[in-house]
């Protein structure tokens, strides 16, 4: 099954991964030989409600933690630490308040050797632009909104041009409709810059909103469990009735596990 | 200018009470002088120059030993904030150093370095460098994880993250201890140079302890004022800019 064609196609690959951790007193186990492979380009989202163990295989893609067991792989390459082209957009805000707008989009650009100066300049004008918000270039994080924060996180992320980005429910603390307006513009991004990537998130609709195949994860341990292929037409409405039934028919599925899981630990 | 008006108003009528206090004729003028004697002193010694240099002694030995307390104390700080074992060790000697009083470090000082300045920048220093210690540790120790971590997707490592990513995130903690470092060094060094004469140099403690000596209270009272004056002065210019910065970007103490 792992074949090294297969391997080689996929950009970002999961194979059999296992994560526990491990406190004075007990052992628990958060993940449970998780298997993931995601093509260039692919938009996937992974639902699971909270102590499923998305987080922490989201930490595990970007290198910022070791399996126990099993490898990720970019490229074919294995994933043993944290890596520009893996970016990770996080839950809340990770912005640095010591810097102001522009020099957090810079952040990741001033540690790219190869640009020159101007072209780190550049590029970090362009992400603002395609976020809205050259005009705060110059302000501090504190006097932005929570909408606003998120797309500055989003810029940050996307400027130093990572081949697969790895978002944390970035848009979990947000309001609905700052949340709606943000869907819309990650879609446009995508289409304009084919990114691969992996979002986590609990909200389903969201999923379905955002990506090309859903999968839904169980808790203790976390296990990936099913694979939704979404074919909506794109741009998506969160608001359509086509969507809404489709995300209806991945909670009834997510609810079964999440029932049976219950039952196992009772 | 309201607030001007207010600030020197407040500090006239101070003058104003000791002034009527002199006057009521109740405590000896060798005492308690009137404003215009201390006032006087300090214009004399402003003039002849006694005062000027006695500050620049005080102040090159302050800010040798300040700066030489922060290069020790914030990495050992940064140091102490990585690791259980720094804590456990090496934080609480500097808890307990901290808690010392600075001026019970002049007797050891004089005996290891004699009537030196040596002896004076080791008070200064130990003055300044636990306080440093604990608040960067304490800073780096309560600052996001989330930023470390998104330091490291974006490739910042080892000391690229320490300098550009704990160290700032960590500043509101650390202008705060450099503050009472700067507080304790000035302390400390007020009373070694009370308590001990050096030939090198003549510094404003030891103005003090001579007005003492020679019973002149217009100097003694004179040199209290310079050396509060010097410590408001070096407030507004060392702290004043660090704490705005960190007030302007954290959108902290606005009101």
């Amino acid at each position: 099954m792992i074949g090294g064609k297969d391997t080689a196609q996929d950009k970002l690959v999961v194979e059999g991964v296992s994560k526990w951790f491990r406190t004075p007193r007990a052992s628990v186990q958060a993940l449970d030989a998780m298997n993931l492979r995601v093509a260039e380009g692919e938009f996937v989202c992974l639902v699971g409600p909270s102590g499923c163990g998305k987080t922490t295989l989201l930490d595990i893609m970007a290198g910022l933690t070791r399996p126990d067991e099993g490898r990720v792989l970019t490229d074919g390459q294995l994933v043993e630490g944290p890596g520009r082209h893996r970016l990770v957009m996080f839950q809340e805000s990770a912005l640095f308040p010591w810097l102001t707008v522009f020099g957090n989009v810079m952040f990741g650009l001033n540690r790219k050797p190869e640009l020159s100066k101007a072209e780190r300049r550049d590029i970090a004008e362009s992400h603002l632009r395609l976020v809205g918000l050259e005009k705060f270039r110059k302000s501090f994080v504190h006097e932005l909104s929570g909408g606003m924060k998120q797309r500055v996180a989003l810029a940050r992320s996307l400027a130093p041009d990572p081949q697969v980005l790895l978002m944390d429910e970035p848009f979990g603390a947000l309001d609905a409709i700052t949340r709606e307006q943000l869907y819309q513009d990650l879609q446009q991004i995508c289409r304009e810059r084919k990114k691969t990537i992996v979002f986590v998130t609990h909200n389903v609709r969201e999923a379905v909103c955002l990506g090309d195949r859903v999968f839904i994860l169980s808790p203790s341990p976390g296990r990936i469990r099913e694979e939704f292929r979404i074919t909506l037409p794109r741009p998506r409405d969160i608001n359509s009735p086509e969507l809404a039934a489709i995300a209806q028919r991945i909670t009834q599925a997510l609810k079964v596990y999440l029932v049976a899981a219950r039952d196992a630990a009772a | 200018m309201k607030r001007a008006l207010v600030i020197v108003g407040f500090f006239a009528v101070l003058v104003a009470i000791w002034q009527a206090a002199t006057m009521s004729g109740r405590w000896s003028p060798v005492l308690l002088p009137p404003p215009i004697a201390v006032a006087d002193y300090l214009w004399e010694s402003l003039r002849d120059g006694t005062l000027i240099d006695a500050a620049l002694v005080t102040l090159r030995r302050l800010l040798i030993g300040y700066a030489i307390g922060i290069v020790i104390g914030l990495p050992l700080g940064l140091a102490v904030s990585t690791s259980q074992y720094l804590e456990d060790t090496v934080g609480a000697l500097a808890l307990g150093l901290q808690t010392l009083p600075s001026v019970c470090w002049v007797p050891l000082a004089l005996l290891w370095f004699g009537q030196t300045e040596a002896a004076m920048l080791f008070v200064v220093v130990m003055g300044t460098v636990w306080s440093v210690v604990l608040a960067t540790s304490a800073g780096a120790r309560t600052i996001p994880p989330i930023y470390a971590r998104a330091a490291r997707t974006m490739g910042s490592e080892g000391l690229d993250k320490w300098t550009r990513v704990i160290l700032p995130a960590s500043l509101p903690f650390v202008v705060s201890g450099m503050k009472q470092g700067w507080a304790f060094a000035w302390r400390s060094l007020m009373a070694a140079e009370i308590f001990v004469t050096i030939l090198t140099g003549f510094g404003l403690g030891h103005l003090l302890q001579y007005g003492r000596e020679l019973s002149a209270m217009d100097q003694v009272i004179g040199v209290m004022v310079a050396i509060v004056l010097i410590g408001l002065i070096a407030d507004k210019l060392l702290f004043s800019p660090w704490e705005r910065f960190v007030h302007r970007r954290w959108g902290t103490g606005l009101i």
